[in-house]
This record gives structure tokens, C-alpha cells and sequence, in this order.
């Protein structure tokens, strides 16, 4: 709806955009559960903001003639085409939040207000961080919009490309923000990782913008996705890959994202997305963790190493080599990483080889591994998942959370 | 795109009948524009749930919403009327709108209320039955 509205009466209305919208929504909710809702709720909504939006610059009198030109079709037989529109309107929306010359948390965090209708507390919810400063993050956002004069548009043919990998780079994050980080309320962070999942497909759906590379984020995001409901056992704790119950997972989210796959080996460019996608679908079509194709994940792991080094891929890489080779295969190129000094501090790193002495029987080293990764994290979660993993190899747990 | 519908004398038909109960919706008028777009939409969506549940067992009449702005107060003061603006915003309570309901007797008329969203969100609602107009 904002989208909409943004593009009738321009992204510099934005803030009043927003308000509109807003009060249309409370008057829906005063009207609605009298009347029932209209048959087209979303146009009924856009109408009733475009109204008020309207009425505001007529006060202002600094509208005239431009009154005409923002009549937008609205009716049952326009469905089709209004439908369309918002899809649209929407991926304008994503191109002008996404843009590169705004900071990132200020690009994820407008793209979620404008285009995902989230409110401000929830994206501070969803972020772990104080409603004020996601407050100044969009302000912040949307001066750069104005200094810049960044038009609410589609890119141009030849920006296009590094115009999507930013839209694309954004989603991933969403999706990342949603997914990875253990604390905070479980379904708002399921609403980050849903809005991330549609804003792909739209951008995926699209003659113009459904490259490849966005069907391989698309099925990526999905697979991961349809694991959501399996990340944690019944109380609420953490759970492995190997633990989870695979009949958790969506298989629904699961078709979806083959169906993207597919499409996504449509060109010569094999990205990042395409790997971690492959990656996935491993994962997500392997009756159990051992019968996981491990050889085909290890290449793609490989790959990715290749072409941007992380310790989270070194790590995973690591994993895929014990499932390949052995674990004492394993625990060697695990010794070539220590040395490294990023991963020193890293928890995963001791966790990981925690893991793995667990694996090849050597309890008391996979327990000082377990203690080492318990110094270096203040997570809840993970520090009681470590805890476990101590007294399960016979260790104490005595360790108080500090 | 709004009707008003209008509730005239209740048809009784041979003796037996349903009698029909009145729900006034109180609330304090208060600021609706404080929940973001997905609360709102859930609280619309209770409302139209309940809405089409008593629907669905024939219960429901009808309903109409009452407007928040404008409003007077019509009284009589030394034989001459007497016409104040009101209830204003800052009242205590106002009358958000009204159900009219099919009900067997005022305990499932009770019951039918109490399921109604309105009370979940600071609201109050009284429940009057209609008098019914003999036939003829």
C-alpha cells in the first residue's frame, strides 16, 4: 500500500504516506467490524489513504492541477491489473529501499516499514535493538533519500544488475537477521525470514528482475526456511542439523524452492547464491545427516572458500571433510585453521572441534574444546547448549552463566 | 458505500418467536491509530471471525457503526431545546456502535457477547432485549 501510494504521490510524501495509511487502518478498524470487511480490502485501504493524503495537500493548497493525474484504477474488473500494479509498485519500493548510496541497517530496516508494513517496535524486536534508534536508522534512511533525490523507480536497463545484487544482498540479510540469531521472540524473527521469502519471489516473479541468480537466493531462502520449525526441540532448546526431526520440516517450502531451482540454472553465472542453494537442497532432500550427499556439499563448500574466504564457510567446510573423509580427516584441517587468528576468538571454532573429538571418542579434549567455545559466547542459547554437550561427555557443568 | 440499515418494528410471527437483544458497544474513545498495520489487521480479523461465527448460527441481525466525530445532546431546558455538542473525544465513554442479535433468552444473548472481540480491547458492552411490537 505505501509502495502504491509512494509512487502516486512521490517518495518525498513518504512520511505522509505513512500516516495515511496508518489512519486508514484505524478506520477500518472502527468501520470493519460493523460493516464486514470490503470484498477488495486492500484498494477500500488504498482509497481511503489516497483520500486523505489528497485532503491534506488540498489544505496545504499547494495542489492544483496535479489532482488528475493521480486517479488509480480501482474495481472489480481491474483486479487483475491492480494486483499487478501493487506487485509492481512493491518492487519499485524494494529498488528505492535497497539503495546502495543508504546505509545497510537503513535499507533493511525502511525496506521492512515501507515495503513489509512492519511496525517500528517490531523491527526493534525483530533486531534485539531499542525502538529509538531503529526510529533514527529510518530517519537516517530517509534523509538519504531526500539529500540524494532517490526516485521511487525502477533502475535503469544498465544499472540494473548492481542494483538487484544490492536488493538481493538485503534479503539475504533479512533472512539471516530472522534466522540465525537465537534470542528474541521466536515469531517475529519467522516474520523477518516470510518477508524476506516474499520480497525474493516478487523480485523472482518478475519478467525483468527474475534473473537466475534471484531464483537461487529464492530456493536457497526456502530450504533454510523450511526448516524453521525444526530448530528447536520442545523446549525451546537448540537443536543441530543432525539432531532436528526431519518431519518438521515444510515440505511445501521444500517444493517451492526446487521449483527455484530449476529455474535458477537458466544462465552461464554460477553465484554465491547458486552454491549456498545447492548447499541447501543437499540438506533438505536427504532422508538423514549420514545419508547427506556429503561429497557433492564439500565441493560447493570448496568453491565458496574459494571465493569469499569466511570462517563460517572454513568451518562448514570442515564438517563436510569429517562426513568425507573421516573424522580424524577432519580434526587435521582443523588444526591448520588455529592458526588463524580471527578464529581464535571465534566460539564456533571450539565448538566445531568440540564436535568433532566428541565424534572420534576423545571425551576430555572435545570437553576443554566445549569450555573454550563457553568462554567466548554470552548467548543463552548456546551456552546452554554447550553446557549439555559438557555433561553428556561426562564433564561438569557447573559453570555459571556470567 | 455505506448503507444505513434501518430496524424498524420486528416483525412477530405467530406467537412464537425469537426475541432480539440489542448489544451497545461502550468504549473510551481512545487513539486506534496506535496499533502497527499487522495488529491492526488481527484485530480486524477477531472482529470479522466473530462476526461471521454468530452469522453462521443465525444470531446475527444486523449492525451498525456510529460515527466518532460530531454527536449532540438534545434536551429540553425552561419549555426551549437545548442542543450542546457531544460526546466529545475527551469523554469518559462513548458508544462505539451496536449489534442486534437473535437470542433465546438473555443468558445466551450474554453468552454471544461475551465473544465478541469489543471486550478484549478495553471496551464494555450492554445488552438490552427488544421489546417486541405485537402483530396486526
Amino acid at each position: 500500500m505505501i509502495a502504491t501510494l509512494t509512487r502516486i504521490f512521490g517518495i518525498k510524501r513518504l512520511d505522509q504516506v505513512e500516516d495515511a495509511v496508518q489512519d486508514a487502518m484505524a478506520r477500518a478498524l472502527r468501520l470493519w467490524p460493523y460493516q464486514g470487511a470490503p470484498d477488495n480490502p486492500t484498494a477500500w485501504l488504498i482509497q481511503v489513504a489516497k483520500n486523505r493524503v489528497l485532503d491534506q495537500l488540498r489544505r496545504d493548497s499547494r495542489l492544483t492541477e496535479t489532482t488528475d493525474e493521480v486517479e488509480i484504477p480501482i474495481g472489480g474488473e481491474a483486479d487483475a491489473t491492480f494486483a499487478g500494479e501493487i506487485r509492481d509498485d512493491q518492487l519499485r519500493m524494494i529498488f528505492t529501499c535497497c539503495h546502495p548510496l543508504i546505509p545497510e541497517d537503513g535499507q533493511i530496516a525502511l525496506t521492512l516499514k515501507t515495503v513489509g508494513g512492519f511496525s517500528v517496535s517490531e523491527i526493534a524486536r525483530a533486531f534485539l535493538a531499542r525502538e529509538p534508534s531503529v526510529t533514527k536508522t529510518i530517519t537516517r534512511a530517509k534523509q538519504r533519500l531526500r539529500e540524494f533525490d532517490i526516485k521511487l523507480e525502477m533502475p535503469a536497463p544498465d544499472k540494473l544488475p548492481a542494483r538487484l545484487e544490492s536488493a538481493l544482498k538485503i534479503i539475504y540479510l533479512m533472512f539471516n537477521e530472522g534466522y540465525s540469531a537465537l534470542e528474541g521472540e521466536e515469531l517475529v524473527r519467522t516474520d523477518l525470514c516470510h518477508e524476506a521469502i516474499r520480497l525474493c519471489e516478487l523480485l523472482a516473479g518478475h519478467p525483468v528482475t527474475g534473473a537466475p541468480k534471484v531464483h537461487a537466493l529464492g530456493a536457497l531462502l526456502l530450504f533454510q526456511g523450511a526448516r524453521l520449525a525444526a530448530r528447536c526441540d520442545a523446549a525451546g532448546e537448540l537443536l543441530l542439523l543432525s539432531e532436528q526431526d526431519r518431519s518438521l520440516w515444510d515440505r511445501a517450502m521444500i517444493g517451492r524452492g526446487l521449483r527455484h531451482l530449476r529455474k535458477s540454472a537458466g544462465g552461464d553465472e554460477i553465484s554465491e547464491y547458486h552454491l549456498e542453494a545447492e548447499i541447501a537442497v543437499c540438506h533438505a532432500l536427504a532422508q538423514s545427516f549420514e545419508n547427506t550427499d556429503w561429497p557433492r556439499v564439500l565441493d560447493c563448500y570448496e568453491e565458496l572458500l574459494n571465493r569469499k574466504p569466511s570462517p563460517v564457510v572454513a568451518l562448514n567446510r570442515i564438517v563436510a571433510i569429517a562426513k568425507v573423509d573421516g573424522v580424524e580427516a577432519g580434526l587435521a584441517e582443523l588444526n591448520k585453521l588455529s592458526e588463524n587468528r580471527t578464529l581464535r576468538n571465534y566460539y564456533p571454532f571450539y565448538a566445531a572441534r568440540g564436535e568433532l573429538l566428541r565424534e572420534a571418542g576423545n571425551k576430555s579434549e572435545a570437553i576443554d574444546s566445549y569450555q573454550k567455545a563457553l568462554g567466548l559466547t554470552s548467548s543463552e542459547p548456546v551456552r546452554r547448549f554447550l553446557m549439555k554437550r559438557i555433561t553428556d561427555c561426562g564433564g561438569k557443568g557447573v559453570e555459571s552463566g556470567e | 458505500m455505506c448503507q444505513i440499515k434501518i430496524y424498524g418494528r420486528r416483525p412477530v410471527t405467530e406467537g412464537k418467536h425469537m426475541p432480539q437483544y440489542i448489544l451497545l458497544l461502550r468504549e473510551a474513545p481512545s487513539d486506534f491509530s496506535n496499533y502497527s498495520p499487522e495488529e491492526t489487521q488481527q484485530i480486524i480479523g477477531e472482529y470479522v471471525a466473530w462476526r461471521s461465527k454468530i452469522q453462521a448460527e443465525g444470531k446475527y441481525v444486523g449492525s451498525n457503526k456510529l460515527k466518532d466525530e460530531g454527536g449532540r445532546h438534545v434536551s429540553m431546558r425552561n419549555g426551549k431545546a437545548r442542543v450542546v455538542d457531544g460526546p466529545y473525544a475527551e469523554a469518559k465513554e462513548v458508544m462505539g456502535g451496536y449489534f442486534v442479535i437473535n437470542a433465546a433468552d438473555y443468558d445466551e444473548a450474554v453468552e454471544t457477547s461475551k465473544g465478541c472481540p469489543h471486550l478484549k480491547y478495553k471496551g464494555w458492552i450492554e445488552v438490552r432485549e427488544i421489546e417486541p411490537v405485537p402483530a396486526g
